[in-house]
């Protein structure tokens, strides 16, 4: 009797790429529904245009590189991709937009540098950036949440201002947009505005902005889902909330009436789906238990600096693609001690 | 013996990075009484079963043997000999398969048996060695050919021979048998307790340790009860029996110590550079039968197990014993079989054919089906999940070992502390993008070897070319030197030269030792510079003095067509 002989270990391999993929898809869940209930259809159509053009843009990349197209696409981290972005952006952005942003980190961000695996930026944050700095208008153009909106669209009257850029009869695009609460926040505050006097307009909610801090809860627990079946260690999502909330909780305790308190930061904006969702995506973070607290704090860290005196209404994107380039620096010098040796190998 | 008994249960114990729980498939083959297997027709003898130099046959083709008879004797000093398992007439002495991860064969000793099972001369059985001399001990275990049994297969003698420099305070007894499947340490210890303690004994009287800590895995409830029910009977109060938490690799030598003690042993190391030295448990049950009765090592426990087996089970088998003779009697193969694999799913290798022996450090076949042993299927990219280095016992970074083991930067690599690898398999286990990685490790330690050879080699010569250099300038400084002194003879009514650019005073008395020495001077000048530059090839910079030893070792293995891994005893479980 003959047998195929391989190397060990040759035991049944419980992880799967797709496996990963799919959990931290499946851990979306709930934020993109709670999404798509205060801030309407679009998200969804945007969810929906997104993955269609990841899979079409991943699948063309793999087909001109002469590699399998079935296991590139099986992976499902194209489909992470467009979903990431697409409840990053706003819920009524033109479906272009939306095509050339997923292309763009489909094509450019991740395939051009080898694929899954070897893109040194987060794809989803590098495309958002990218348009965000090119239509500012268009990529700022937040609906209020549910409980504030007079003129809540169906899917069809979303789909038609998506697709077809035409509004509803007798609406204007200021009736229907709103300001984020992150920017509503900071730009009243660089109007020396008082925080006890902003913080009385009914957009507010317990910690963030109504209908924010909500979907930030359900990005929370999708986190902890994430947690809990080890599809990502805390160090990085601990990391990056405590510095952020550290450091805004020392600004607010000195000017209470300048800073916004710790809780705000935590609760509004892409904070939370960025500590569970963005910053942790393993290619472009750091890979050692300690680079990943290092990382992380220093996202949490450029978070709050962005947002209080930069000039951009959210900060995770920037905070991320800016700690991507410092990943591999800080993997370098944050080796574990190997077993036997005396001391880490640099420090 | 409360006292020893309530010791044993406060005995505090460490971590080691990673690990695995893994699904032990234990139950299937921990069936009792144990069997001995049926005497095969064939025994196929390897004389090289062992870490260090093959045993030089004694016999040759159409000698009768008789059982216990030595085969071969060790040459050099690692090396142990072998024995004749049973009677019978040898047949062939011949190059045949043997289980060694390299697949290459080597020579074996064939004895086709009579069935009579005679005793040969048998060595005098010494029961009593707690007053025995230790020399004699050493002699009678290095004459009966045992080794480590956990999987390393060391000379056990040169193990018991402790050097000075480092006095032994700890024996470790490895009864960990960490590995999923394997059940024939659990039921020996289950069996054979008071002659494992009797090990236990005659190996601390060789190496002169206070205490002995016996470690096993808490999946053995029943194995821990009987040693410590022995331990008490025998009032061996410096034994501590513990049940160490169910973890693979914590049957591999480094990270046992680390459970038990604390202690890591540095890397690049041995055990007995902190003080400690360790057994596994069958290599103290082969030391007993050996100096209480006499018994050269020629028989095993060895769990037949697997998907791939009718009646998974453990056998006492003769060494040499064709692993087809075992499946057979395990009840033959189920339609299932797909792979066959010696030693455990971790670390075992797999077997092209079932007609290869069993050997002294065999511990388990496992007949795998698909489900236990798929087929590795393709790997994807690297996702620097990190999963890898979060399960690694030796707490190194694989993902990064392996990113500059694909550039084939071995320099890098290493400075990765690729020796610190104890290839267990963790990485490979848990990658989501099944990489494989522990092969990428394996070729990346082979090639280092391979590397450092080549450079030693060129060092060698360039050394060799140096010498040549240096004695050709000296000899044309004498042949100056002669012609000078000649010219000199016939200058002479000319009376004294201007000076010269040699403002020696000797210089003129007597030219040819100046010129001798000037040659030499430029010849040292010259080796100083090269040796500014950096004799030491590069990637050997960062080894230490032990890591140096186990690559020389690991070369002279090479050489004897074997990839196996740095350490000895790497892994006992
Ligand atoms: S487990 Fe595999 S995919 Fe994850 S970092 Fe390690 S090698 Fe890369
Ligand atoms: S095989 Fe080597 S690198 Fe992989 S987990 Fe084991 S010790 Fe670590």
């Amino acid at each position: 009797m003959r047998f195929t002989t391989i190397t060990s270990p040759h035991s049944d391999r419980p992880n799967s790429v797709s496996k990963t993929m799919l959990l931290v898809i499946l851990a979306l869940i709930p934020g993109a529904i709670a999404m798509i209930w205060y801030f309407g259809w679009g998200i969804l159509i945007n969810m929906i245009l997104a993955s269609i053009t990841a899979i079409v843009c991943e699948a063309l990349a793999v087909r001109l590189r002469n590699r399998p197209v079935l296991p590139a696409i099986g992976d499902f981290s194209a489909v992470l991709t467009a979903l990431l972005f697409a409840v990053a952006v706003p819920p009524l952005l033109p479906w272009w937009l939306t095509v050339i942003g997923v292309a763009f980190a489909i094509l450019m961000v991740k395939q051009i540098y080898g694929g899954l695996g070897y893109n040194p930026f987060n794809p989803a944050m590098a495309a958002y950036v990218l348009l965000l700095v090119s239509y500012p208008v268009q990529m700022t153009s937040w609906l209020p949440p549910e409980m504030l909106n007079e003129n809540p669209l169906t899917f069809i009257q979303s789909a038609s201002v998506i697709f077809t850029g035409t509004l509803p009869a007798g609406l204007s695009w200021d009736a229907l947009t709103m300001a984020t609460p992150l920017d509503a926040m900071f730009t009243q505050l660089d109007q020396s505005k008082m925080l006890s006097e902003i913080l009385i307009q009914p957009l507010w909610g317990d910690f963030g902005g109504r209908g924010w801090e909500w979907a930030g809860n359900w990005f929370l627990l999708g986190g902890l889902f994430l947690l809990f079946t080890r599809v990502i260690s805390w160090h990085i999502p601990v990391s990056m909330l405590g510095s952020l909330l550290v450091i805004a909780m020392l600004f607010h305790f000195l000017d209470q009436e300048a800073y916004p308190f710790g809780m705000f930061h935590i609760f509004t904006g892409g904070t939370l789906l960025g500590a569970f969702f963005i910053a942790t995506d393993p290619v472009s973070a750091c890979t050692t238990k300690k680079g990943q607290l290092v990382y992380g704090a220093s996202i949490g860290l450029l978070v709050f600096i962005i947002r209080t005196w930069g000039g951009y209404p959210d900060a995770v994107a920037f905070a991320v693609l800016l700690m991507n380039m410092a990943a591999p620096t800080i993997d370098y010098y944050t080796q574990p001690r190997a077993f036997g040796h005396q001391g880490a190998r640099r420090d | 013996m409360q006292h020893s008994l309530q010791k044993q249960q406060k005995h505090t114990l460490y971590r080691f990075n990673g690990g695995l729980h893994l699904p032990d498939n234990k139950s299937q083959s921990l069936t009792l009484p144990l069997e001995k297997a049926a005497l095969p027709k064939r025994l196929i003898i390897p004389l090289h079963q062992h870490i260090g130099q093959s045993a030089e046959p004694l016999v040759k083709v159409g000698d009768q043997v008789l059982k216990g008879d030595m085969l071969a004797k060790p040459q050099g000093y690692v090396s142990a000999p072998v024995h004749a398992p049973s009677s019978g007439t040898v047949v062939a002495i011949e190059t045949l398969p043997i289980p060694h991860p390299s697949g290459l064969p080597a020579a074996c000793v064939v004895i086709e048996t009579d069935g009579k099972e005679t005793w040969g001369n048998q060595l005098e059985p010494i029961p009593d060695y707690p007053h025995a001399d230790p020399s004699l001990l050493r002699e009678r275990i290095r004459n009966a050919g045992i080794v480590g049994m956990g999987g390393a297969a060391f000379p056990s003698s040169v193990k018991l021979t402790p050097g000075l420099e480092n006095p032994i305070h700890t024996l470790i007894i490895n009864g960990a048998e960490c590995e999923p499947y394997i059940t024939c340490d659990d039921l020996l210890m289950q069996t054979q307790a008071e002659k494992i303690l009797h090990g236990v004994g005659i190996i601390r009287r060789l190496i002169g340790a206070e205490r002995c800590l016996f470690g096993i895995e808490d999946n053995k409830p029943e194995a821990i009860r009987r040693l410590r029910q022995a331990v008490t009977d025998a009032g061996m109060d410096w034994v501590s029996v513990i049940a160490i938490p169910t973890l693979y690799p914590s049957g591999g030598e480094k990270q046992l110590i680390k459970v038990l003690t604390g202690k890591e042993v540095p890397s690049g190391s041995i055990p007995a550079k902190i003080g400690m030295i360790c057994h596994n448990v069958t290599t103290a049950f082969a030391v007993a039968e050996a100096v209480i009765e006499g018994k050269p090592l020629i028989s095993r426990y060895i769990t037949i197990t697997g998907n791939g087996v009718q009646q998974p089970k453990n056998l006492e088998v003769l060494i040499g014993t064709p692993a087809s003779e075992l499946i057979k009697q395990a009840g033959g193969y189920t339609d299932q079989v797909s792979k066959l694999i010696v030693g455990g799913p971790m670390m075992g290798i797999t077997l092209a054919s079932d007609e290869v022996p069993i050997t002294k450090a065999t511990n388990c076949l496992l007949a795998a089906d698909s489900s236990e042993a798929p087929d590795p299927g393709v790997a994807s990219a690297c996702i620097r999940c990190g999963r890898c280095a979060i399960a690694c016992p030796a707490n190194l970074l694989p993902q990064q070992m392996y990113w500059y083991a694909r550039a084939k930067d071995l320099e890098k690599v290493q400075e990765y502390n690729l020796f610190d690898c104890i290839e267990c398999g963790c990485c490979s286990h848990v990658c989501p993008s099944h990489i494989p990685l522990v092969q990428y490790f394996r070729f990346a330690k082979t090639e280092s070897w391979a590397q450092e050879k080549e450079q030693r080699a060129a060092e060698r010569a360039r050394q060799r070319h140096e010498a040549q250099v240096a004695r050709k300038e000296r000899l044309e400084a004498e042949r100056q030197a002669k012609l000078r002194q000649k010219k000199e003879a016939l200058n002479k009514p000319a009376a004294k030269k201007p000076k010269s650019d040699k403002p020696e005073a000797g210089a003129e008395e007597d030219p040819k030792k100046a010129a001798i020495a000037a040659a030499l001077k430029r010849a040292a000048e010259k080796k100083a510079k090269l040796a500014e530059q950096g004799i030491e090839p590069k990637n050997q910079s960062d080894l230490s003095e032990a890591q140096k030893q186990a690559i020389e070792q690991a070369d002279q293995r090479r050489a004897e067509s074997s990839t196996d891994a740095v350490t000895s005893e790497k892994q006992d479980g």
